[in-house]
């Protein structure tokens, strides 16, 4: 049977390694490399941070968080579930996945947020963006592992540029929805009366989408969480590493056991987050509508994957 | 009177091509067939008026017509196709984004058919934000916000979240934050249009009074024509875009342009849009010691009236006579000439010039014609009861297309026809 491969063979593979082999590499590693200085500074920080506090101090103020947030429910399980972690002695592991954790989403806020807003803003830049944000979602996170080895070589900072790039499109998706779904009469109101874009902006439509902001970040620290195993991978530490050196071993034991602290984690972060999303709700965008928007969010993104991967 | 607020020939497509539909227009084809061959929407197609300073003008039409994009395009919200538009001497359509916004900030005002209020903010906060955006310190703010909430009645709910408030009030919120900043031209599109009648009324009823001492250039958007005639000085109805008449409330109601305008007209409430003013003749008062019983019965044989009002030396309205009392006494007492003083009836109605007929059918059932004064017993003119239910029945608007429509001048031989066709 003929087919067009007896025609024509596309070395499409030797193009891309000429391209970043060749090219991005050896010109542009400098650039990379210094792209990941303050990304090792904060978790530097953070993981020192973290590991220096008293276990039960965190304890403590986690419970207390989860129970100003999430109810006391959530605080007991808090409290029962860290517990639970540093008796199977992964104590120290948590607070450094706690620490990437904070850290990717942090940075994640940082470019998404203002990234979400300028795309709600201007049909142009959100036709440019959009596209960006499927193929970051839809392309599998081990293709874009071995590029970020030979640019960044391997480690924390690889690790969380990695889960960056996995867990951004949630929160600028839904910092773009949220300030699109502000009333068009208010920001009209706005506009009437004068009002610069930066004004409208601070008075107005932040203010107005934040709960859908908050939202987003809620999925993107799920989506964090998820990466904590592959980021691993290449040469990230915590939790992720425990349940890969399992693996590894076949040691079914250590896998689950990291594997429970991950899950531990994320149902802490989640409730908390969450409640504090409700905490910031404003008064227009109704609980309805913004169930409506995520709704219509979770079918075009696959969130159910956040818990499997986790 | 300066015009405040001019309008020329403006239009506004909406579409990809406004070139191609403004010359379609130019060669006739209409909003349909525009719409039909190339997609384009004509939302406003040659508006030209001018609203003179202190005026309220009202544009009313059908839903769809092309109020709200005529009224956004007065402060740039949109811009138009084609045409100008001066406020002062600025013009707003060729205004380049910090002119506009300046312009915004320092002259016009909106208020919006569904309230727009911030909900995360107060009422106070609310009021004040036009303020905010100009960059008055706080506590400026919000003693000036107090004073527009103070002008609705609505300073105890300062604290309070929109949210709080049904919505008659929160429209009130929504015209205290037009006024705080004090403009000179305040828009807006169908503010009662999204409230229950009763509190509609009101509203409009305090959106008269307030405007008494505020003496702001309104433009007034509303699909209601009875609201359009209580409230504008002048009133333009619009239809697919395009102004069919421009004109007073008593023009519109007595002379309607066309068909469609006189279809709106059928159903209005006549007795809000007239006022004793619209259907008052001339004084025609009998004095006290200087005229005899003769003399005023002789002065209703030539004006054909009933009954005369009458004054005292200080021209102070005392009482009315009738001819039938004068003639029952001439007769009774066999004298020639009864005093005035003992037949005249002191228990007479009365109203004020600017009072709308619905309030007279009372007065005007008591048989005696109703004094128009001026608030000091003087008289400024008379109201035959017959004249008040002749145009609420709109029964005289073949007969006379203009008395209505210059009132101040009431012609009394035309007046007179009038009445005599209300005998019959
Ligand atoms: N942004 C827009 N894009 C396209 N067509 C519009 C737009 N805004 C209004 N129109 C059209 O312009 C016409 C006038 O609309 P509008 O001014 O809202 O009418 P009204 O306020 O009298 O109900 C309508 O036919 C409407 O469909
Ligand atoms: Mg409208």
């Amino acid at each position: 049977m003929f087919s067009p491969g007896d025609l024509l063979v596309i070395p499409f593979d030797d193009w891309i390694n000429d391209f970043v082999r060749g090219w991005l590499v050896p010109n542009f590693r400098p650039a990379f490399r210094a792209a990941q200085v303050p990304i090792t500074f904060v978790l530097g920080w953070l993981d020192d941070f973290f590991n220096m506090l008293p276990m039960l101090l965190t304890t403590g103020v986690f419970a207390l968080a989860a129970w100003k947030w999430a109810g006391r429910g959530m605080a007991i399980f808090t409290l029962v579930g860290f517990a639970f972690i540093d008796m199977i002695g992964l104590w120290p592991q948590t607070m450094t996945t706690l620490a990437m954790i904070i850290t990717s989403v942090l940075f994640c806020a940082v470019i998404g947020i203002p990234v979400g807003i300028l795309a709600a803003r201007s049909d142009t830049t959100w036709k440019v963006v959009r596209p960006i944000l499927d193929i970051m979602q839809t392309i599998p996170s081990f293709v874009y592992l071995v590029p970020i080895v030979m640019l960044f070589g391997v480690g924390m900072a690889p690790g969380i540029i990695a889960t960056i790039i996995f867990a951004l499109p949630p929160i600028v998706r839904l910092t773009n929805l949220g300030i699109r779904n502000v009333r068009s009469d208010l920001v009209e109101a706005a506009q009437a009366f004068g009002s610069t874009g930066w004004q409208m902006l601070v008075d107005l439509q932040i203010p107005l989408a934040m709960r859908t902001i908050m939202a987003g970040l809620n999925q993107t620290l799920m989506l964090a969480l998820s990466m904590v195993v592959i980021a691993a991978l290449i040469g990230a530490g915590g939790l992720g590493l425990v349940v890969n050196t399992g693996l590894g071993r076949l040691d079914v034991g250590g896998a689950t056991a990291g594997g429970v602290g991950i899950v531990i984690l994320a149902i802490v972060l989640d409730r908390i987050t969450q409640g504090l999303g409700e905490q910031n709700q404003t008064r227009t965008v109704s609980l309805r509508e913004v169930l409506g928007n995520l709704i219509r969010f979770r079918g075009t993104r696959p969130v159910g994957d956040t818990e499997k991967a986790a | 009177m300066a015009a405040k607020l001019t309008v020329e020939n403006v239009y506004k497509i909406f579409g990809n091509d406004p070139a191609g539909a403004l010359e379609r227009l130019a060669n006739g084809q209409s909003k349909e067939e525009i719409f039909h061959e190339t997609g384009q929407t004509v939302g406003v197609q040659d508006a030209s008026f001018t609203v003179e300073e202190g005026q309220i003008f009202v544009v009313m039409g059908l839903s769809g017509s092309g109020k709200s994009t005529l009224v956004r395009m007065l402060n740039g919200l949109i811009k138009p196709s084609s045409g100008r538009i001066l406020i002062d001497a600025d013009d707003v359509a060729s205004a380049a984004p910090d002119a506009l916004r300046r312009i915004r900030r320092e002259k016009i005002a909106m208020v919006f058919q569904h309230f727009a209020l911030f909900p995360h903010r107060t009422i106070a906060e609310n009021a004040a934000y036009g303020l905010k955006v100009k960059g008055v310190p706080a506590a400026e703010r919000r003693r000036r916000a107090l004073a527009a909430l103070e002008q609705v009645g609505l300073t105890a709910w300062a604290d309070s979240y929109p949210s709080d408030l049904s919505g008659g009030m929160q429209q009130r919120v929504g015209l205290a934050r037009g006024l705080a900043t004090d403009p000179q031209i305040l828009l807006m599109d169908e503010p009662f249009g999204a409230l229950d009648p009763l509190i509609r009324r009101e509203m409009q009823d305090e959106l008269v009074v307030l405007q008494k001492t505020l003496k702001k250039t309104i433009v007034f958007i509303t699909h209601d024509l009875n609201e359009a005639l209580l409230l504008g000085d002048r009133i333009a109805i619009m239809k697919d875009g395009r102004f069919v008449q421009v004109g007073t409330a008593q023009e519109i109601v007595s002379e309607p342009a066309d068909d469609y305008v006189a279809a709106f007209v059928a159903d209005i409430d006549r007795g809000r849009v007239f006022t004793a003013e619209d259907v008052c003749n001339d004084p025609a008062p009998v004095k006290l010691g200087e005229s005899t019983a003769e003399d005023a019965m002789r002065a209703m044989e030539d004006l054909n009236r009933n009954a005369l009002h009458v004054v005292d030396e200080k021209d102070k309205l005392v009482g009315v006579v009738t001819y039938q009392d004068l003639a029952a006494a001439t007769l009774d007492n066999g004298a020639p000439d009864p005093v005035l003083e003992e037949v005249m009836i002191t228990d007479y109605p009365t109203a004020d010039a600017g009072q709308q007929l619905n309030e007279l059918y009372g007065p005007a059932s008591a048989g005696l014609p109703i004094a128009v004064t001026d608030g000091k017993d003087r008289l400024v003119g008379v109201v035959e009861p017959e004249a008040v239910f002749a145009q609420l029945s709109g029964e005289e608007n073949g007969a006379t297309p203009d008395a209505p429509a210059a009132p101040q001048t009431p012609q009394p031989a035309k007046q007179d026809k009038q009445e005599e066709r209300a005998h019959v």
